[in-house]
């Protein structure tokens, strides 16, 4: 029953292609089984939103009158990366406002930072730019005070060099005091446990071996149209995997990117961690079409047989111990509380399961109604275990 | 008997006054002292669970009234922002008192302010600051 990317595309163009939720395709295939399912169903939609910190925009400001080459620059007083072009400038997402206190006292609240600017941007309001430049003959500005709105300036679009990660940890504090971490506020002795993943939504839970995820990739991308650049950074496919292929931690990771002018706030908001920092939650959804019966099974793996690995980030993740304590299922994690050394502990998650819905049936509207092609990747992401499956065969 | 939250607004001229205690002993209240704190200008702030009779209770508060202290329900303190709240959870393994919960059929995560005791854990949690204090 292979289906071809051209044969869906075609489907998707007339109207007729079937396409559901990776969270609904796990009760499809228990009702008809992953043959029928698989002859059935063209593509699957999946979600997550949920703080990215490896996130940034790449803003070009436009010229001003006389011509300034931007040296040192502040969006809304967050300094900008500005080694580029004259007025090319990268806005990070976990940048700090220039005299905010830190942690100073602690813990600090990094009540604005990058992420936010990205989000002021997006929704429509207005941000001011403070530039200096040291003046050459082609370029004599020395300094460019400037307030600005997206819409008036010539380029903007997000390049997020890591996203999306392939599982992710259950985070818990074994010590006597409360810790602040990028995974939440935890509470001493195994007071609570936050996980950070959609689960049996999230993008590359459901194509583990990225068969059909790579280089080139239409995506949704904060409320807009994005693409896959290429692997992000620390992607890392070669941790073990469990029988149904799924990583059982931190694995695969994307760069994504697209046009800042497209995008939402609802699905692009800047977020602050308290002791931690400022960041950005990033929504992301992607099609995954169901090329073969291999691609349809991985797609419907339910929460029950997917596991993230329970770490201490009081020692084991400052101090790269490697450690575990085990493994939780995104079940149980939902369950609202999980059994830790005979310890019932209340869980918390940092990752929007109904922002992930949300985004998994915009997309699957997106497709319904047409507008929205699948894109054939350019080259897959490396992925020894896929190559070693495929040798196999 | 009566029972509810209260936060109690106390004048630069009440913060010495002993009100807990005239409230146990002349009103025969139960007081749960659930916050208490003085800010810069010396004007203080406490949020306290009382529960009495009837009676006694409404005699109670307007003893507090003749003292220069404004009451003012809890539920109107701590608020969520429901536009800006994507109901990711962080809140709610920290909240002491379950008034942030999931409704697990849809993960939604759910607010009840009655069962709220203004603690502010989840105000500085929140990475999205969906929750807002009102004072």
């Amino acid at each position: 029953m292979a289906k071809t990317i051209a044969e869906i595309n075609q489907k998707i163009r007339e109207g007729k292609a079937v396409v559901v939720t990776a969270e609904e395709v796990i009760g499809l295939v228990a009702a008809k089984g992953e043959e029928e399912t698989a002859a059935e169903v063209d593509v699957v939609t999946t979600g997550t939103f949920g703080p990215m910190c490896s996130s940034g925009a790449v803003i070009n400001l436009g010229h001003a009158k006389p011509r300034i080459k931007i040296h040192s620059a502040r969006l809304n007083k967050v300094p900008v990366f500005c080694g580029l072009a004259a007025v090319d400038i990268y806005i990070g997402a976990t940048e700090c406002t220039v005299n905010d206190p830190l942690n100073e006292v602690f813990p600090g609240d990094f009540r604005y930072g990058g992420g936010h600017v990205i989000e002021d941007l997006v929704a429509g309001r207005t941000v001011k730019l403070e530039a200096d430049a040291y003046g050459t003959d082609c370029y004599p500005s020395r300094r460019w005070d400037r307030e600005f709105t997206l819409e008036e300036v010539p380029d903007a679009f997000l390049f997020n060099p890591r996203n999306a990660y392939q599982n992710y940890n259950c985070a818990v504090n074994l010590s006597d005091r409360i810790i602040y971490t990028y995974m939440g506020v935890l509470r001493p002795k195994l007071g609570n446990a936050n996980y950070c993943s959609a689960g049996q939504l999230s993008p590359l839970l459901k194509d583990p071996y990225f068969r059909t995820i790579g280089i080139g990739t239409r995506i949704f991308l904060g409320g807009g149209i994005g693409y896959v650049a290429w692997n992000g950074t620390q992607h890392n496919p070669g941790v073990p995997r469990a029988d149904n292929g799924v990583p059982l931690g931190g694995s695969g990771t994307l760069s994504v990117v697209g046009d800042l002018k497209g995008m939402n706030p609802r699905y692009l908001a800047g977020a602050s961690f308290v002791g931690y920092g400022a960041t950005l939650a990033v929504g992301i959804g992607i099609p995954i079409p169901v090329l073969n019966v291999d691609i349809l099974r991985s797609a419907a793996v339910p929460d029950e047989e997917l596991f993230a690995p329970i770490v201490d980030y009081s020692t084991d993740y400052p101090e790269v111990t490697g450690k575990t304590l085990g493994r939780v299922s995104y079940a149980d994690l939902k369950s609202g509380s999980i059994e830790i050394d005979g310890k019932q502990v209340r869980t918390g998650s940092l990752s929007s399961y109904p922002r992930a819905v949300e985004i998994a049936e915009t997309l699957k509207k997106w497709i319904k109604e047409g507008d929205f092609a699948i894109a054939k990747p350019v080259n897959l992401l490396p992925c020894p275990a896929r190559d070693a499956l495929e040798g196999d065969e | 008997m009566v029972c509810r939250k209260v936060v109690l607004h106390f004048p630069r001229e009440s913060v010495d006054k002993p009100i807990v205690s005239r409230l146990v002993r002349d009103f025969r209240m139960e007081v749960n002292i659930l916050k208490a704190s003085i800010d810069p200008d010396e004007a203080g702030l406490m949020v306290v669970e009382l529960t009495g009779e009837a009676e006694d209770f409404e005699q109670g508060l307007a003893y507090l009234e003749t003292t220069g202290i404004t009451i003012q329900p809890l539920s109107q303190d701590i608020r969520r922002n429901d536009e800006r709240c994507s109901s990711c959870g962080a809140c709610v393994s920290i909240c002491p008192t379950e008034a942030l919960s999931v409704e697990r059929s849809t993960m939604e995560v759910l607010f009840q302010d009655d069962l709220c005791v203004a603690c502010e854990l989840c105000v500085r949690a929140c990475p999205l600051h969906a929750m807002e204090i009102r004072y």
